[in-house]
């Protein structure tokens, strides 16, 4: 049979989905994982972004860090983090994965601050609002595209890496397809990587969709900027 | 006195040593760790210069038409989306447990940020230089060697630096199947009990190779194109 046959087969086989760490459970430990971290590095980035692109303070820094992870591997850095008191396990690839989401995060949402047109900030605070109106009022709102394309890309990163952990020892969707390159399983491999992919661009797709929804009316029709992530997965 | 000494001594006994940089271990395993740096630096050049070959001609066929464009582009950000490993699981039973399975992998990503960046530096060329050189009777392939390319070369450079970059922090993920550079040591370092130093060294050589590529990508540019010096 062919190796695509085999990759269907396994994938329609409900014992494969329902079964102890099977499919469905390391489907679910993968989003819980992703979600977490996720939601961590964005309580973690936005309320230090928020401060620095309001007061215009740590730019050198965060550029600095965007560029620096580019250069850092997320595979060597889970690998270190794997050995240290961190450890392995679900956890400790939910912390490293939280680290890795921050400079994205943080790189656009404190452009999109920036960018907020200057003579906008001068006509609010004449109009008399407090530094407190302007960020939640005028900067955020302005804002919400750029924070929006951090968000995605800092999930798509964490879907993305959370693969790598299976192996350091981790879970996710990783382990069937980290074990079908050890057992030779060339159905097994098609399968998970099949759902992985699908995982990364409904991820993708959600958040493009969720960008939208959140985008304030006017903003919307300004031409999306072409973007591509340059953070390594 | 004597207690305190024999429980330094259990203390080491136990807990034995694994500190995270050795100048025994990287002189013990200087060919190994050399041989795992010279795939490394073989997967990135091969990766990228495959991609930026066929990333050049996509860029021009795609700056002619709004359709082609934006099928590669769409197709692109897809292929970017795709996470390293489940890509070279897709690979792997068609190429195998070789190192083509790396290299088409990691061409295919190159090939995504290079046609993006290829595109916008054509896209960038200004109308007017555009105009004179056709008003000098430059035709469509003068018109791209000698006129277009050259004034790319910045973003054309800016892409490669990018490219490459990620290129060697991807090439780690070949691991899985065998052809990792480094991150064969990386791996094998965790499943060898945890042998810190060899992963430490490993992590190090990955970031340095990624900006000694990076610092040498800068200055080709500044060489190439002497005109855009001052102007960053």
């Amino acid at each position: 049979m062919s190796v695509l046959g085999d990759a269907v087969v396994y994938l329609n086989d409900p014992l494969n989905w329902t079964r102890t760490n099977g499919l469905l459970d390391r489907l679910i430990e993968h989003v819980t994982i992703s979600g977490v971290a996720t939601g961590a590095a964005a309580l973690i980035a936005l309320p230090i972004a928020i401060w620095f692109g309001h007061t215009g303070r740590g730019g050198g820094f965060t550029v600095a860090l965007s560029n620096v992870s580019r250069a850092v591997p997320t595979l060597a850095l889970l690998t270190v983090f794997a050995v240290t008191p961190i450890g392995f396990g679900n956890k400790a690839t939910t912390i490293a994965l939280a680290l890795f989401a921050i400079p994205p995060i943080l790189t656009n949402t404190y452009v999109g601050f920036r960018e907020v047109d200057r003579d906008i900030l001068e006509a609010a605070g004449a109009m008399g609002m407090s530094p407190l109106q302007i960020i939640t009022r005028v900067e955020l709102p302005l804002a919400v595209p750029a924070i929006m394309t951090g968000l995605r890309t800092a999930a798509v990163q964490v879907v993305a890496t959370a693969t790598l952990a299976a192996l350091v020892g981790g879970g996710g969707l990783g382990v069937p397809i980290n074990l079908a390159f050890g057992q030779q399983n060339e159905g097994l491999l098609l399968a998970g990587a099949f759902l992985v992919a699908v995982l990364a661009l409904l991820t993708e797709a959600v958040l493009v969709l969720l960008a939208r929804l959140v985008t304030p009316g006017p903003s919307r029709r300004l031409p999306r900027r072409l973007q591509l992530r340059t953070e390594t997965i | 006195m004597a207690l305190l000494a024999s429980s330094a001594a259990t203390v080491l006994a136990v807990d034995a040593p694994n500190p995270w940089f050795s100048p025994s271990y990287i002189q013990g395993n200087a060919d190994t760790i050399l041989a795992a740096l010279r795939e490394h630096i073989f997967l990135t050049v091969v990766a990228v210069v495959i991609g930026a070959v066929i990333a050049l001609p996509l860029a021009v066929l795609a700056r002619r038409s709004k359709t082609v464009s934006a099928a590669i582009l769409g197709s692109s950000t897809i292929i970017y989306t795709i996470p390293s490993l489940a890509m070279f699981a897709f690979l792997a039973p068609f190429t195998k447990l070789t190192i083509k399975t790396v290299i088409v992998g990691l061409v295919l990503y190159s090939l995504v940020i290079l046609v993006r960046n290829f595109l916008a530096g054509l896209q960038g060329v200004p109308a007017e230089v555009r105009e004179a050189a056709l008003g000098m009777g430059y035709g469509p392939a003068r018109m791209l060697l000698l006129v277009e390319i050259p004034m790319a070369l910045p973003t054309f450079f800016a892409g490669l630096r990018i490219a490459t970059v990620s290129t060697v922090a991807l090439a780690t993920v070949g691991v899985i199947v065998g052809f990792g550079g480094l991150g064969n040591l990386l791996i094998s370092g965790f499943n060898n009990n945890f042998f810190r130093a060899q992963i430490a060294t490993a992590a190090v050589l990955c970031v340095l190779l990624a900006l000694a590529f990076d610092l040498l990508l800068a200055l080709s540019a500044r060489l190439l194109t002497p005109w855009s010096r001052g102007r960053s």
